[in-house]
Order: structure tokens, then C-alpha cells, then sequence
């Protein structure tokens, strides 16, 4: 009862306190909210997309496993329903179609799925979003993914052009649909999602079966399993019923590229959330440490007072602890309402990428809640020593002044340099000195800053050096086509015949496993002409190779997944014709960012094939005037699967780097400069707050306001100083580890930090730190020199 | 306009010339009058002693004179410059080139050793003397490289001493020098500023609320309440160690 009515003038003096310091309170608490603001937006989105999958996923039933068939009998669905741990089996026809549309140059990929004729729920189900499905009898009707059907502005009733299955046809939209299968819409071979260059058309099966004479047949099953069940086991099993049908090998969803697509993004974020937030309370920790302590060493007379008046150390304590509570409060307050808006702003970043038929920020209370509990505990574990000496202050001790600052000769004298320096150099140099661990935290925090930049700038530099190199250095194609089925080597001839078409290089590619021990890869096998022209590969040391005309060569990625080196025997089973095993030893490994690919010669592919000499894609070099023409022939030829321009490709992926990695980069400004200026600005106040008398002192002697400015600046410098080369360096790493951490099966990056960069890093925070000390700088002018000397420090 | 010249009538030099000087301070929502018409002229290279209780104004006018503080009205000449026309810059180095200062608290920056506090304002000062030089006049020519902490209150003092005069001011301003220390100590402290008086014609002002200090100096000016009750000139200046207290 007592100590309640004591301890309300208490509060009071709290408040003012709290008041007197508020720039450096701001500044603390912004660090702790920018922490925080992190937490909440990562783990928010976070779970925002995993439970808003979740849902969409259960209510579409999208399937485990995804399986492929050149040819299988409809009633191989049973077969597979009846395997143990299998609960639903949905078969279609899937095949590939070249759009006409209108607004572009090349023609547009496409995939066409049948829908089946009964009612039967469906694995992989779309969600119509606008008109109807196609009715029966309406063989022109089809269903188009939204994301295209929106980047080229279609409505229900727009009429589509396409080469279909070596027929032109007109199709009518009837409708629009999203499905899980296409959450990231990307078109198979590539690596960058684009709504125009993308579609998806649904059309009814007997359209589908009749167009690619599949009657009473189907090519693609997709099941889901019980959770229970073991995907590998299954896949197993549908592998061994659908290889005579021309099976090309299941696979779980894991591999599915929407899926996968998510499952990095989702990695990311919970990295984001796991490395980030913990930098910033250490450094909010280490400025409440600072401030608090200065505080405590300011109102030492008066914790005597209050402790002669007969408060305890623990009230004592909690009126400090309190002190930084209020602290950690505004900075919850501020990163709760920053990360509730950057989570908002970055789902409707993901709303452009990821096509979810709703998809909302929703705060993730648990982590919220963890958040706010570890930026609180941070903030008061960081103030404890200094508490603590407020709590076991004697009374008697606590009401004489402190006993005077004393200053040693030391490493400055040792080092003879302190003859070099003039007398204000010496201050700069001995209170930096005086206070090694103070000084070395300061100066790790603005590190910090300077590693927290460089390690989200450097993605700039690697994406660059990526494309550079992919499209670059190893491609001088203009033209990727692919073909229906595979032609004889004289389509070459065919292709060159066409006016404007200046090079081609043949190449044959086939589904295949790859197996080494117990680890397996399924992908394409791409057999190339060793005096290929257009494209060519690089070893390690980033020298040209030319293809061994024996076994088989590896990126290094694949390599790695596979956990082979160069003379280790492979077994290779291609997966369609007459599906060959051979074992062969990997002759070579190169060096490439993009997907995991293995080639070999094409004649020694063709062979292992038991076929004759044969490709099925080709690159092709053009003369653009004739770009039109050519664009025209390919899509009016019937053999013709797709069309890729290498300028596009590119073209997409700059422009998918600059939506997301820009504002990536400037959240990562933000952060980084917040955590700079907190440190400078709490620094420099303190130093200020020690070094007032001497300064002031100083201004009566006769320094003008500049020059004693320049102590304060100059001890800010050094330590900003320190902080660069310390910062670079845990950049440098830092950006090393997230390369590693951001490699997925499509492509990694190739880790490359500019001198630019860190230039740029160091740039970004002597601004901050500059703009952090000039507010401290004003402070010097409003020293007040008469009342310094009239009292001991 | 400058004021016609009565000095020249006098041998000596005048140092300061003040005339109707006022201080008013605004202290929360009350004024206060700190000074209320003080006419005063302070020859050069006197020992000049100001005397009077706390809040008597003594300190605002030395302020004033050091530069430190503005009057509010009225004028303060130091030789032809009249110190309340003078900006913030000019006053600053107006305390640089003319004024040595020395306190009751010393002042001194802890970070420096001896040598470098005195180094601190002969760095800045047009023709000053070495700082080893004014440590020895001091009598501190083997405490050079100590640091403040490492040296008693006298001694600290007697580097503020060193400091204010190595830079050989105009005028030398001493607000309470002895007022920390003890009287053996206060008294080793007033004879280097005596010698320094005496040897370098420094005009040199003390305050101090302690009365016997007022025998060793050449003027002894009376504050109370704002104004100078009484001007003096001793016939015999005391040497400090007749002084006791």
C-alpha cells in the first residue's frame, strides 16, 4: 500500500526520463520494430501461404504423385486405385499446343488438359472463376487459366488460335479457372513464370482424345495418397504398371515445379524469420545496455536518495526495468503495425507470382506473441548489468560524486602515434580506447549494418553474373523450338530453308533415370552435336568443352545430388521406346547454374536409343528482319511443339527481378540504416552526455563550435571506420551462406560479391551514420558553458 | 562611438572598461536580475580581487568579461573592443587569443596528461609559450605526463594555472580557484598566480568569497546585490604566504 502511493511520483519521474531521452528512445525502439516487423511479416506470410496451400490443396485434391504415359488403357486407373495406400486416381490426356494470340511476336506455349466425362470428384481439380465449364457436344469450348486468360486481357467468348496436335483450330473461352497445379504458372524447360507466355486450356476428353487419337486411352494420372502411405513405394508400383504403356516415371510431389516453386519461397521466408529478427535484438539489446547504463551512472545521486529514503534494490531495479519495458513497448507497438503492412504488402506481392484463388495476410498470433516476448526479455537482459548496479549501489557511495574518470598511458603511447595526433585527436583516440568493449560492440553493431546489406544486394550481383553466364556466355541462340515427335536429322535442312533462318544446331533430348547408388534423378537427357555453334559448355574453370563422344556428362549440381565425380559408373534407363539401361561412366562435369543437366553426343544418344539419326529441338540463329516470317512458318508448321525466344526469356526474368528483388532491397536499405543510425545516434548522445564538461570546457578555451564537433564526429568516424572492413567481411560470408541457402533444383547462383557492392553497402551507412551524428552535432552548439563550470562532473 | 579618452590622462593602461553594464536572466517564469548597473574600469596588469556573498554577481561579470555571456544593457570594452558587439564566432576566439580562464573545478580534460591540457590551448593560441614551460612556472616541470586522475586537487589546479597562462592572455580569470582545496594548498595555488602576475604583467582578476584573499591583490572590488558596493586600492600588496585562513 505504501509503496504504491511512493512509487507513483516514481512513475512520473519515469515518464520524464523517458521523455528526456525520447530521440534515443526512438531510435532503440525502432531497431527492436524493425525486428519485430521482420517476425511478423515472414512468419505471417509464412503461414498465410502454407495454410491458404493447405486449404486449396485439400479442397482441389491435388495429387502426391504425378505419373506419365506415352499410351495407357483408362482402366490402368483401377489398377493403380487398388495399390495399397492409394486413395484417389483421376487420368487425363495432356498435351503441349502453340497460341496464336494476337498482341505477341512468337507463338505461345500451351498445355491442354482433358477434363473426364464423368462427375467423378477430380484429383487436381480446378476452381472456376468465371463462366461455365465446356459442355458436352461443344468440341470448341475450353477453359483457360486465369493468369493467361487476364495478361491478354480475354473474356468469356474470345475466340483462341492454336496449332493443336498438327490441326489449326479456333477455340472459344467459356470460362476461366486457377488449379494447385498452378499456383506458379511456368512452362516446362523454364525458370521464370510468365502469364503471357504461359496457358493452360481445359478442354472435354473426347475433344482431347480424338484430337491426339488416344481413344479409350489416357497419358497422365495424378493420385492421392493416404497420409499415411509411403510415396516411394507407390511410385514404385505405378512405375512397374505403367512401363509397358511407355511410363516415363512417377514422381512424388516434391517435384512437381508449382509445388516446388512454394516449398523455396516458403524456405526463404522462415529463413528470414529465423536469421533476421535475433540481429536486431542483439543490437537493441547492446544500445538499451548503453543508454540505460548512462542513465544509471546520470541519477546515481538520486538512486542514493531514494534508497535513503528507504526504497528497496528491488523497487529500485523494477523502476529501470520498467524504464526499458516503456522502451520495448513502443518498439513492439511500431514493428507489430510495419510488419501487419509489409505482410500486407508482400502477400499482394505474391498474389502477382502465385495464383491462389484467395490469398490474405493473416497475423500469426503464436509467433507474434514469441516476437513480442523475445524483443521484451532482449531488451531487458540487455539493460540487466546496469540494473543490477543501480540495485546494489550503497546509499552512502551512491551520494558522492564518482570518482574521476581516470585515463592510463597505454597502447596509444606504446603504438608512438600519440605524438602524431594533436590534442583532440589524442581525446578521440583514448575515450575510444578507455572503453574497448563498448567501442567494439559499437562498432560490431554498425558492422552489422553493413553485413545485413550486403547480403541481400550481393543477389543482384549473382542474378547478374547468372544471366550473364546462361545467357551469355553459353547461349547465342535466338530461337528454341521443340518438336512434336522426333524428326530425322534432314529437318535441319527443312529449318535452314526457311528465309532468315541463319544457323541450326539439332539436338535430341529423352526422359531418363539416373541412378547412382542409392540416389536417383529423373530428367532429360540432352544429346548435342559436338560442333554445336549456338551453345556450348563450360567446365569448371569456366573453359569451353567439347563433349566426349563415350560416356556421359554432368552439370555439377547434378553431380552433387547425385553424389558422383568424373570416372563413377552411372546407370542410365531411358524412359521411353524401347527403354535401354545401360551403366556408363560420367566422363565429365560442367559448371552450369540453371536446372540439373546431363548431355552426351547426340549420335551416341540416337544409338543408345537404337534409332537413326534424330533431334528432337532445335536452337536457331535468325536474321531479324525476317523475325515475323519465321514466327509464322514455325507456328503454321504441324511438327512444331514451342517456340522460346532467348530475348524474351531474358527480358522476363530482369523484370521479375525488379518486382521482387527492388523491393526486396529496399526493405533491407531500411533495415540496415535503421540499425546504423540507432547505433551513431545512441553513441554519439552518449559520448556526448560523458564528455559535455570536457567539451564545454573546451568551447571556453576557446574551440569553436566546429572544432569540438569534430571530437565528437571524429570518434564516430573511427569507429564507423572499424565497422566497414568488419562488415564486409561478415557480408561476405553472410551472402556466401544465403547463395548456399538458396539453391533449389532449378537454379543456383553463382556466388559473386562487386566491389560495387560493397562500396554501395559502406555508402548507405556513412549516409546513415552522417545523418545519425549531425543530430547530435547540433547538440554542440547548445552546450551551456557557463553552468559546466560551475558544477563537478 | 568610442568613448572619449580619459585613460590617456593615466600612465597605466585600462584593461576593461565597464559602464552601466545590466545582466537579467530569465530563471523558469521569473527574472532575475543578476546585475544592475555596474561602472567599472580595471587597469591593465593589476591584481584586481572581487569580492561578495554567493549571488552577488560577481561570477556573471567575469562570464561577461570572458567572453562567456552577454550583457543585457550597457557596455564592456576590452582595450577597443566592445565585447557586446561581438558574435558568437568572435567572441569564441576572443576567449582564444586574450582570455585565460581558470576554475574552481578545474576543469581539465581527464583523457589528456599535464603536458596535453596545456597543449590543448597553445595548439590554437598565436604566440604561445611551450607547456613545459608553464609547468615549470607552475612548479610542475615532473608531472608532465600525468593524467589529471593521477594528480591531487592543488596540482590539478596549478595545470589549469599552466594552461590559462600559457597561451600569455590579456587578461587571466580566476572564478574561485582556491574554493576546492585546501588552505596550504589554495595558497601554493594563489602564489604562482602571483607570479605570474608579477613576472608576466598578466592583468589578473580572482573571485572569491574569501576575504583574507583580497590582501594580496592591487584593486579589491565589493559585490553585493548586483552592483560594486566598494572599489579599494591596498596601499601594500600581501605576499600569498602571509595569507591564512
Amino acid at each position: 500500500m505504501v509503496a504504491g502511493r511512493l512509487l507513483a511520483p516514481l512513475d512520473r519521474k519515469l515518464l520524464r526520463d523517458l521523455w528526456h531521452v525520447r530521440g534515443q528512445i526512438v531510435a532503440i525502439a525502432l531497431v527492436i520494430a524493425a525486428g519485430i516487423a521482420t517476425m511478423v511479416m515472414a512468419s505471417g506470410t509464412l503461414n498465410s501461404l502454407t495454410e491458404t496451400r493447405q486449404a486449396y490443396y485439400e479442397r482441389n485434391r491435388f495429387a502426391d504423385i504425378f505419373a506419365h504415359a506415352r499410351r495407357a488403357p483408362a482402366g490402368i486407373v483401377d489398377d493403380i486405385a487398388r495399390i495399397e495406400g492409394v486413395s484417389r486416381v483421376s487420368a487425363r490426356i495432356v498435351q503441349e499446343l502453340l497460341v496464336d494470340m494476337p498482341a505477341m511476336d512468337e507463338p505461345v506455349r500451351g498445355r491442354v488438359i482433358s477434363l473426364p466425362r464423368d462427375g467423378d470428384p477430380r484429383v487436381n481439380d480446378f476452381t472456376l472463376r468465371t463462366g461455365r465449364e465446356p459442355r458436352e457436344g461443344y468440341p470448341d469450348e475450353v477453359v483457360v487459366l486465369q493468369s493467361f486468360a487476364d495478361a491478354h486481357g480475354l473474356e468469356p467468348g474470345d475466340t483462341i488460335t492454336a496449332n493443336f496436335m498438327g490441326t489449326r483450330r479456333h477455340f472459344v473461352m467459356v470460362g476461366t479457372a486457377l488449379s494447385p497445379e498452378f499456383i506458379y504458372a511456368i512452362a516446362p524447360g523454364s525458370f521464370v513464370p510468365d502469364d503471357r507466355r504461359f496457358g493452360v486450356f481445359w478442354m472435354n476428353e473426347r475433344v482431347v482424345e480424338a484430337a491426339s487419337n488416344l481413344e479409350g486411352a489416357v497419358n497422365d494420372i495424378v493420385v492421392q495418397i493416404r497420409r499415411d502411405a509411403a510415396p516411394d513405394d507407390i511410385i514404385r508400383q505405378i512405375d512397374t504398371l505403367l512401363e509397358p504403356f511407355g511410363g516415363t516415371g512417377a514422381y512424388a510431389r516434391t517435384d512437381q515445379p508449382s509445388h516446388a516453386f512454394i516449398e523455396g519461397e516458403l524456405d526463404q521466408l522462415s529463413v528470414l524469420a529465423s536469421i533476421v529478427p535475433p540481429v536486431f535484438l542483439a543490437v537493441a539489446a547492446f544500445l538499451l545496455n548503453l543508454v540505460v547504463g548512462r542513465l544509471i551512472d546520470t541519477e546515481r545521486e538520486q538512486i542514493g536518495l531514494l534508497k535513503a529514503f528507504g526504497y528497496g534494490g528491488l523497487s529500485v531495479g523494477w523502476h529501470y526495468v520498467k524504464f526499458v519495458l516503456a522502451i520495448g513497448v513502443v518498439g513492439v507497438v511500431i514493428g507489430m503495425v510495419a510488419g501487419i503492412w509489409l505482410g500486407h504488402s508482400v502477400t499482394r506481392l505474391y498474389t502477382g507470382f502465385f495464383h491462389f484463388p484467395f490469398l490474405h495476410f493473416r497475423l500469426d498470433f503464436g509467433t507474434a506473441g514469441i516476437a513480442v516476448a523475445a524483443s521484451l526479455t532482449a531488451a531487458v537482459l540487455g539493460a540487466a548489468l546496469s540494473i543490477r548496479r543501480a540495485m546494489v549501489l550503497a546509499p552512502a557511495i551512491a551520494m558522492r560524486p564518482p570518482p574521476p574518470t581516470s585515463y592510463r598511458r597505454g597502447l596509444l603511447e606504446r603504438a608512438g602515434i600519440s605524438s602524431l595526433l594533436g590534442a583532440a585527436g589524442r581525446m578521440v583516440v583514448r575515450h575510444v580506447l578507455r572503453t574497448p568493449v563498448r567501442s567494439a560492440l559499437t562498432s560490431l553493431g554498425v558492422a552489422f549494418s553493413v553485413a545485413l546489406l550486403i547480403s541481400s544486394l550481393f543477389f543482384l550481383d549473382s542474378i547478374d553474373r547468372m544471366l550473364e553466364i546462361f545467357f551469355e556466355d553459353t547461349q547465342y541462340q535466338d530461337l528454341s523450338v521443340s518438336f512434336v515427335e522426333r524428326r530425322g536429322d534432314d529437318v535441319a535442312n527443312d529449318l535452314l530453308h526457311i528465309a532468315g533462318v541463319l544457323a541450326v544446331d539439332l539436338h535430341r533430348s529423352a526422359p531418363v533415370r539416373l541412378t547412382h547408388g542409392t540416389r536417383s534423378e529423373r530428367l532429360a537427357l540432352t544429346g548435342r552435336d559436338p560442333q554445336a555453334s549456338l551453345s556450348r559448355l563450360l567446365d569448371a574453370d569456366g573453359d569451353e568443352i567439347v563433349l566426349p563422344g563415350q560416356g556421359i556428362t554432368l552439370s555439377n549440381s547434378l553431380a552433387t545430388s547425385l553424389d558422383v565425380e568424373v570416372g563413377d559408373i552411372l546407370r542410365v534407363e531411358v524412359l521411353e521406346g524401347r527403354r535401354p539401361v545401360i551403366d556408363t561412366p560420367v566422363t565429365l562435369i560442367v559448371r552450369e547454374y540453371v536446372g540439373a543437366n546431363a548431355y552426351m553426343r547426340r549420335d551416341a544418344l540416337n544409338r543408345l536409343l537404337q534409332e537413326p539419326p534424330s533431334a528432337n529441338a532445335a536452337d536457331l540463329a535468325i536474321d531479324p528482319g525476317f523475325q515475323e516470317t519465321i514466327y509464322a512458318a514455325l507456328t503454321e508448321s504441324p511438327q512444331v511443339l514451342g517456340v522460346d525466344r532467348r530475348a524474351a526469356t531474358l527480358e522476363r526474368f530482369r523484370a521479375l527481378i525488379d518486382d521482387s528483388m527492388v523491393t526486396t532491397i529496399l526493405f533491407y536499405i531500411g533495415f540496415a540504416s535503421t540499425i546504423a543510425v540507432g547505433v551513431v545516434y545512441n553513441s554519439a548522445r552518449i559520448s556526448l552526455a560523458e564528455r559535455g564538461r570536457e567539451l564545454a570546457s573546451m568551447r571556453v578555451l576557446g574551440y569553436h563550435r566546429h572544432e569540438v564537433a569534430l571530437i565528437l564526429v571524429g570518434e564516430l568516424a573511427l569507429l564507423v571506420a572499424a565497422a566497414l572492413p568488419v562488415g564486409c567481411v561478415l557480408g561476405y560470408f553472410l551472402a556466401r551462406g544465403m547463395a548456399t541457402e538458396f539453391a533449389s533444383d532449378l537454379f543456383r547462383l553463382p556466388f559473386i560479391v562487386y566491389p560495387s557492392t560493397f562500396a554501395f553497402a559502406a555508402i548507405i551507412v556513412i549516409a546513415a551514420s552522417i545523418g545519425a551524428a549531425l543530430l547530435v552535432v547540433r547538440r554542440v552548439s547548445r552546450l551551456d558553458l557557463i553552468s559546466v563550470l560551475k558544477t563537478r562532473e | 562611438m568610442p568613448a572619449p579618452e580619459p585613460a590617456r590622462e593615466a600612465t597605466v593602461e585600462t584593461a576593461f572598461r565597464i559602464g552601466s553594464l545590466t545582466k537579467t536572466y530569465q530563471v523558469g517564469e521569473t527574472e532575475v536580475h543578476a546585475l544592475r548597473g555596474i561602472d567599472l574600469v580595471l587597469p591593465e596588469g593589476e591584481l584586481i580581487v572581487i569580492l561578495g556573498p554567493s549571488g552577488s554577481g560577481k561570477s556573471t561579470m567575469l562570464n561577461i568579461l570572458g567572453g562567456l555571456d552577454r550583457p543585457t544593457t550597457g557596455s564592456v570594452r576590452f582595450h577597443d573592443t566592445e565585447l557586446g558587439d561581438l558574435d558568437d564566432g568572435a567572441l569564441t576566439r576572443y576567449r582564444r587569443e586574450h582570455v585565460g580562464f581558470i576554475f574552481q573545478f578545474y576543469n581539465l580534460i581527464p583523457s589528456l596528461t599535464a603536458r596535453e591540457n596545456v597543449a590543448l590551448v597553445t595548439e590554437i593560441a598565436s604566440r604561445p609559450m611551450q607547456p613545459e614551460e608553464a609547468l615549470s612556472l607552475v612548479g610542475l616541470g615532473h608531472r608532465l605526463d600525468h593524467f589529471p586522475s593521477q594528480l591531487s586537487g592543488g596540482e590539478q589546479q596549478r595545470v589549469a594555472v599552466a594552461r590559462a597562462i600559457a597561451k600569455q592572455p590579456g587578461v587571466l580569470l580566476c572564478d574561485e580557484p582556491t574554493g576546492a582545496l585546501d588552505s596550504q594548498t589554495g595558497i601554493a595555488v594563489l602564489e604562482t598566480l602571483d607570479t605570474v602576475n608579477r613576472e608576466l604583467g598578466t592583468t589578473t582578476l580572482i573571485i572569491t568569497h574569501n576575504v583574507v584573499i583580497a590582501d594580496m591583490a592591487d584593486r579589491v572590488v565589493t559585490f553585493a546585490d548586483g552592483m560594486t558596493t566598494e572599489v579599494r586600492e591596498n596601499v601594500r600588496r600581501k605576499a600569498p604566504a602571509e595569507l591564512t585562513w
